[in-house]
């Protein structure tokens, strides 16, 4: 079987998803889509599966265009997808799950599909009780029940959306065998949709890479990893000088600490920030970063291991202590969770400015705004409701609402889809709150920014950290290997 | 016939309206949809069937009126939902109110008339078994529509195709939806299939169980809405719900003639809500999962089943592609 995508575009709103996109993929092979979040890989291969439609383009089955309307369309021509989060039904059975969607009769026949459903655990030797609830499998069994479902529908090409996010390095040994044996002797197609060089170069015989949107490069695997990681992020940047700052005493201080995000645990994390230092957290979305920081500002409780501010111990302290400490967080969801999208400039200072009288001192409140939103270049009266500032100018009154003299700014994404001018203000931003002694902890899925402007670097991996002291001799590639898992 | 089989009759009787509507709600919230008209279409149902009775003199007539308007109301809940992308809490809240005042309003000249009633039909041979006969086969064909609509919506749900894409839209419509469900058209034929239920609940009332138009059926719609969540969203125990409270009820009448216990009324006509509070709160607490997970792996999924206890997950959201 041949599939090609012919001229695939997709737009969202303003952002191009896919510019353009020809590939093909034959029958027997195991093909990688790469590149970084927010590339357009998803998107391309829910246009593939017929979950969403190409605004042009088409989809090329064995030399002849098809209309995908619904992923069941898709099915009809032997293309099947695994979608990142497993869309399956939780509270129901196995068999139930099986059954849910397939063509048959008005009653349930469940001994007919429980036969069926036996018949294909057995050849693939997995490990599936077809009376278990969903919600108690782990996300990789859930995956091997998709995979069995997917090939009960005589799928001929099996897309698989960052399958190994989330799942034990056991399971992703069995699914990765799996997988190679449905391409080698069966003739199927995988396609592998992955930011992770490491599970390419172990599964893939070729690689798509794909850059904003855009098809920039194949390559034959196994190749250098350094090759991929060029095609992925492009140029690379080297780091730019800046003028020394001596740092200070310890302001931060993580020992041995633990915390749990929705799929993974990262364990004994420890880090001493300094004033005046800036720290640069690295890796793929997802492994932990957030909650490292969350935890640092006593938004979540670690698990395990000690929080210190200031010499002051505050493991599991509430925010507002963080806060009195001068610790300050802008997280990544500007409007969701860092401003209140309808409420006026104004009205932000007015909640803002510490006060111990129960009602608004509005003159003050006016008189504040003004100042800040001039001295910060926000482009927005003081009575513009917050959402109808650009992203730009939200980050900037983000920055404007934090007191002066903080000590700590923990931030996330902080340039997060702002073009590069309003990018490089923000940095001047900070970097000048870090003369006055502020220390910055940022998270940043941008490698070129994390080299550009950590003074030391963590990056996060399946669940570990390492500590790179020296950036100055780091590279966005070797970073790329790092949080692909490369040591 | 005894005064415990007349006691047990009454509330099969007087059970069955409640047990039609929280069938009929079940069935839509199931399907993800939430029609929190329930209170005001009851009555505006219920008026409606006694009016046609009385005006046309067909029984037939006024019955399939009532499921008419059940669904006309239900529609807009789910239209404005799916199509208009209006919350459906708040549109079956404003319908609550508007079809209530409608019913009152246009019910004015066929208050407390005389109205027609569904003719009394026992079931021969089968109504002289003792205790069940006259408990379950000495009433009329919508009392025992009430009893075999319970069997049915177990049946379907649990047992056949359908009824598992049913369930399936309600809990992860995302996962349907790529299964080659019609998420949003089966969500508008189960919204006013249990729409027409619960104008067949509000025509048991004006033409059975409450004879006439009268405007005390307020209330009644919440309670139905009320056995859905207390019954946990599962057919047989919503029904249970339903009789429950018509039990507790039966029991609070009984108490106002009674001389020896001075309980007051209320304190009876109060307790199914405290029951529904518990419930809820052991339901979302968490402790059931825990004792899932300490059951022994073999009847893991017996005590799963039996102790599941969460609202379809996609609840009240509208259905769009990400």
């Amino acid at each position: 079987m041949h599939v090609e995508l012919n001229h695939i575009s997709k737009t969202f709103g303003r952002v191009r998803a896919n510019q353009d996109i020809t590939l093909g993929f034959e029958g027997g092979r195991i093909y990688a889509i790469l590149g970084e979040n927010g590339a357009g890989k998803s998107t391309l291969m829910k246009i593939m599966s017929g979950y969403q439609a190409a605004d042009s383009g088409e989809v090329v089955v064995d030399g002849a265009a098809v209309d995908l309307h619904a992923p069941t369309d898709a099915i009809e021509h032997g293309i099947g997808m695994l979608y990142q989060d497993p869309l399956d039904f939780p509270p129901f059975t196995v068999l139930e799950n099986f059954i849910a969607g397939r063509p048959g009769g008005f009653f349930l026949e469940r001994h007919t599909a429980r036969q069926h459903l036996n018949a294909l655990i057995e050849r693939f030797d997995f490990d599936l009780d077809p009376d278990a609830y969903v919600d108690m499998l782990t996300i990789g069994e859930r995956q091997q029940f998709e995979i069995l479902r997917l090939l009960s529908l005589n799928v001929r090409v099996l897309i698989l959306d960052e399958p190994t996010t989330g799942i034990s390095a056991g399971q992703k040994t069995a699914l990765f065998n799996v997988l190679k044996s449905l391409a080698r002797d069966e003739g199927m197609t995988i396609i592998l949709v992955s930011h992770k060089l490491e599970d390419v170069i172990e599964l893939c015989d070729e690689a798509y890479v794909l850059r904003r949107g855009r098809y920039v490069g194949h390559k034959n695997v196994p190749c250098p990893m350094s090759e991929l990681v060029e095609l992925m992020f492009g140029r690379v940047v080297a780091r730019q000088e800046r003028p020394p700052v001596s740092v200070g005493e310890p302001v931060l201080v993580v020992g041995g600490v633990s915390v749990e995000s929705r799929r993974l645990t990262v364990d004994h994390v420890s880090l001493e920030v300094h004033a005046g230092e800036v720290i640069g957290l690295a890796g793929l979305d997802g492994s932990g970063q957030g909650e490292l920081v969350r935890a640092c500002t006593g938004l979540l409780r670690p698990t395990a291991g000690s929080i210190r501010i200031n010499g002051q111990e505050m493991t599991g302290r509430p925010y507002p202590q963080f806060a009195q400490s001068g610790v300050a967080f802008l997280p990544a969801g500007r409007l969701e969770e860092g401003l209140i999208g309808s409420m006026t400039l104004t009205q932000h200072f007015a909640l803002t400015l510490p006060t111990n009288r129960p009602w608004v001192n509005w003159f003050r409140a006016h008189r504040v705004t003004t100042e800040r939103v001039q001295h910060f270049n926000v482009k927005g009266y003081p009575g513009s409701p917050v959402q109808t500032l650009s992203g730009g100018n939200q980050q900037r009154f983000a920055l404007a609402l934090l007191p002066d003299n903080l000590r700590l700014l923990l931030l996330e994404n902080p340039t997060r889809g702002l073009d590069v001018e309003s990018a490089l203000y923000i940095w001047e931003q900070l970097l000048r709150r870090r003369e006055d002694g502020t220390a910055i902890v940022f998270i940043s899925p941008e490698l070129d920014e994390i080299v550009a402007y950590s003074d030391r670097i963590l990056v996060f991996f399946g669940g570990h950290t390492t500590l790179v002291d020296d950036p100055a001799d780091m590279t966005a590639n070797r970073l790329g290997e790092l949080i692909g898992g490369r040591m | 016939m005894t005064g415990l089989e007349s006691t047990l009759r009454g509330i099969v009787r007087s059970a069955a309206p409640i047990v039609i509507a929280g069938q009929g709600e079940l069935i839509t919230e199931r399907a993800g949809v939430i029609n929190l008209s329930l209170d005001g279409t009851i009555m505006l149902s219920a008026m409606t069937a006694h009016v046609i009775a009385r005006e046309t003199g067909s029984l037939t007539q006024a019955v399939l009126a009532a499921m008419l308007v059940g669904m006309a109301v239900a529609f807009v809940v789910v239209f404005s939902s799916i199509a208009l992308r209006l919350s459906q809490v708040a549109v079956g809240f404003i319908l609550t109110i508007l079809c209530a005042d409608l019913a009152i309003f246009l019910g004015k000249p066929h208050f407390n008339q005389p109205g027609k009633e569904i003719p009394h039909a026992p079931i021969p041979v089968l109504k002289d078994i003792p205790l069940l006969g006259p408990v379950f086969f000495d009433h009329n064909i919508l009392i025992y529509l009430s009893l075999l609509l319970v069997v049915a919506v177990l049946f379907y749900i649990y047992r056949t195709r359908p009824g598992l894409t049913l369930r399936s839209i309600g809990e992860q419509p995302e996962a349907a939806f790529v299964r080659g469900t019609p998420v949003q058209l089966l969500r508008y034929v189960y919204t006013l299939a249990g729409g027409a239920l619960v104008g067949l609940a509000g025509a048991t009332y004006s033409l059975s169980v409450k004879l006439g138009w009268k405007e005390d059926l307020s209330g009644e719609g919440w309670i139905a809405l009320a056995i859905v969540i207390f019954g946990l969203w599962m057919p047989g125990r919503v029904a249970l719900g339903a009789y429950l409270i018509a039990g507790l009820r039966s029991v609070a009448i009984d108490l106002q003639d009674n001389d020896v216990i001075d309980l007051p009324a209320q304190i009876v006509n109060m307790l199914p809500w405290f029951l529904m509070i518990i419930t809820l709160m052991i339901a979302t607490s968490g402790v059931l999962e825990k004792v899932v997970r300490f059951t022994p792996d073999r009847f893991k999924p017996a005590a799963r089943r039996f102790l599941r206890a969460a609202p379809p997950r996609a609840l009240g959201t509208p259905f769009e592609k990400h």
